[in-house]
């Protein structure tokens, strides 16, 4: 493999890694407050790049893309209150065949609202042609623009969760949810606050991966379940490991296709979560004292 | 004894469903209750699983799939070309052949229907011990996501294998004659007979299980299903049990795939897809979980409003949509809402299948 093709194929990879990561740390969130793996969350992607082509004629580009993630906060936030909010205590079984429920509907409104043609932002800087040389290789400059927007993504979340009281309120509830309401915090709005965040970041991401990777009603399934691996891989609720599973994942998945036929390229990611869970199901970077109190 | 009573409404039911049908000329009609009946028995094969021994699996369109696929493969495939391969010459000497000629009058060789039915049964059953014994040893989420990933992993190989047709699937499978005389094939013709075949097979099918489920192999599921730890420690060996049920519930849904490959004479990848392993997962909950009639009923009754295209173009919204009113308002099933029934426990409601 020349050196070219190798740049080539790992800045496919790190493309990708990222998306899958913000898709895991979004798992992640709602995770360490509820406990709950939303399955519904890749179709937050899905949303966020679909309003924002939707809303493009109307305005310009950065003002469609922050309104299609307020958009898509709003629905995230409805979704948590109007099925989840007023459950007790509901079993593991309930509520993933719930979100199963959810996901499915959104994306059957989808179709109905958009139809089933694929979509797509135009490049936030130049067009399909311009490109960036990388050590010989040719990148678009959308590359640039994923990576970058991902990156701060993580960052801020970093930030917010450290310094923010509201994110120090999340995290204490995701520690110890009687702890935190004897503090006086409701884990109720805390618990709307994760679909609201996460389904934020989504819909970012959705909207910066759009001009490369297209944008479709039914694009939710197969990134939930790549940022799903990539959650387990980096260990379910730890965001610092999701970036680096997510990158790993990605630039396995991008490298395979030089090997295997592409059609078999989401099968290999999936062999890869089904071996992760049966050899080292609390992840890679997860570690295993930690992983016996939660719930496999 | 008296659950062969019980079944006596049913075949009742069933009987008098064919006679209105041809009383009012509206044959066709059945064809899609054989079409149900054929996608209950992989239903009520997955109530077992998910009701009884509480294991979800979003997979189980695979386990279909991987019955159908085979079985019309291994009967469509032309053998003619590799004949003096060892293989196939030790098949043909074994009398597991059958020629013919196709429909341009070419010689045609492939793999005697029960034959093949019987290796897809087995490796539907040797595919479910591999894949269920890391699998099961998971819970909660991870079971539904490494159930649900096994799904997409048969669907992506059925969609990029040439030798199962691609996105065309496989179309042009021969009828399966069971015995003499009774053969599962999809013309007009054979329409009455193909009814009594799909409902005696899901009788037959719900019979076994309501057996089953009441011998010690039901009493122990039910008692993984209500806690593990407790099972375990009266010595019941949880890990053996629930590889038996997913093994039991593929085949089922192995077997259903066979059959209706067989009736539809083809099958295509949407089979395999995610949309179906959720749907299967709707009915048994819309059915109580651990009730294995609610499972048939619902089963046999939404796959019929589906198949006859009642919900038009959401039909997928629609299951959608039951899974959440279910599993928000009626955890227990729809039958659970009827006031009688009201303050039944899943497990007391399972019971209740001996009295009735």
């Amino acid at each position: 493999m020349t050196t070219e093709l190798f740049v080539q194929y790992l800045f496919a990879g790190i493309t990708y890694g990222s998306i899958y990561a913000i898709v895991a740390i979004g798992f992640n969130i709602i995770y360490n407050t509820t406990g709950i793996i939303n399955f519904a969350q890749g179709e937050f992607v899905m949303l966020g790049g679909m309003v924002s082509v939707s809303l493009l004629p109307y305005m310009p580009l950065p003002l469609a893309i922050g309104l299609a993630v307020l958009i898509t906060m709003v629905v995230g936030a409805l979704i948590e209150i109007v099925f989840i909010r007023w459950l007790a205590s509901p079993s593991v079984l309930r509520m993933i065949i719930i979100t199963i429920g959810i996901s499915i509907l959104t994306r059957e409104a989808a179709v109905h609202i958009w139809g089933d043609n694929i979509r797509s932002l135009p490049y936030f800087a130049g067009n399909e042609i311009s490109t960036i040389g990388v050590l010989g290789a040719r990148i678009s400059p959308q590359v640039l623009w994923v990576v970058g927007v991902c990156g701060v993504m993580v960052c801020t979340l970093h930030l917010f969760f450290k310094t923010t009281s509201v994110g120090r309120e999340m995290r204490a509830c995701a520690a110890n949810r009687t702890a935190a309401i004897l503090c006086g915090i409701n884990p109720r709005n805390m618990v709307t606050f994760s679909f609201v965040l996460s389904a934020g970041m989504g819909a970012l991401a959705g909207c910066v991966m759009s001009p490369i990777t297209y944008t479709q009603y039914d694009i939710g399934t197969g990134l939930a379940i790549k940022g799903f691996t990539v959650a387990i891989l980096g260990g379910l609720g730890n965001s610092g490991g999701a970036v680096a599973a997510g990158l790993l994942l990605g630039i396995i998945e991008a490298f395979s296709v030089s090997v295997v036929p592409l059609a078999f390229k989401d099968a290999i990611s999936i062999a890869i979560l089904l071996l992760i869970l049966f050899v080292r199901p609390h992840g890679l970077f997860g570690s295993g004292e930690a992983a016996r109190l939660k719930a496999f | 004894m008296k659950r062969l009573i019980a079944i006596l409404p049913i075949l009742g039911v069933v009987v008098l469903i064919q006679l209105l049908t041809t009383w009012m000329g509206t044959q066709f009609y059945l064809t899609q209750m054989t079409m149900a009946a054929y996608y209950s028995l992989l239903i009520i094969g997955l109530c077992v699983l998910m009701g009884y021994a509480g294991q979800i699996s979003l997979g189980h369109a695979g386990f279909f799939a991987i019955g159908g696929y085979l079985s019309a493969a291994l009967t469509t495939r032309n053998l003619m070309p590799c004949r003096e391969e060892w293989l196939v010459r030790f098949l043909d000497a074994g009398g597991l052949l059958q020629s013919g000629k196709d429909m341009y009058g070419a010689d045609l060789l492939v793999v005697w229907p029960w034959a093949a039915a019987l290796f897809a049964v087995l490796m539907a059953a040797l595919i479910a011990v591999l894949i269920g014994i890391p699998v099961l040893k998971l819970k909660g989420h991870y079971l539904a996501m490494a159930t649900l990933g096994f799904g997409i992993i048969i669907y992506r190989l059925v969609l990029a294998t040439p030798w199962f047709g691609e996105a065309d699937g496989i179309s042009g499978v021969p009828p399966f004659e069971l015995l003499p005389g009774l053969v599962v094939r999809g013309d007009a013709s054979g329409r009455v007979q193909n009814y009594y075949i799909a409902w005696g097979m899901l009788i037959f099918g719900l019979f076994l299980l309501l057996n089953l489920m009441h011998s010690r192999i039901g009493r122990a599921l039910r008692a993984i299903h209500g806690s593990e730890d407790a099972a375990d420690a009266m010595g019941v060996n949880i890990s053996r049990f629930k590889l038996q049920t997913f093994v039991l519930s593929a085949v089922f849904a192995a077997i259903a795939g066979i059959l209706l490959t067989h009736f539809n004479g083809g099958i295509g990848p949407s089979e395999a897809g995610v949309m179906k392993s959720v749907r299967y997962v709707a009915i048994v909950a819309v059915g109580g979980m651990a009730h294995l009639w609610g499972a048939m009923i619902m089963g046999v009754l939404l796959n019929f409003l589906s198949l006859r295209g009642v919900f038009g173009s959401y039909d997928d919204a629609v299951f959608g949509l039951i899974l959440i009113l279910i599993m928000l308002f009626a955890p227990n099933g729809i039958l659970t809402l009827l006031p009688r029934k009201k303050e039944e426990a899943p497990v007391q409601a399972a019971s209740k299948d001996e009295e009735a």
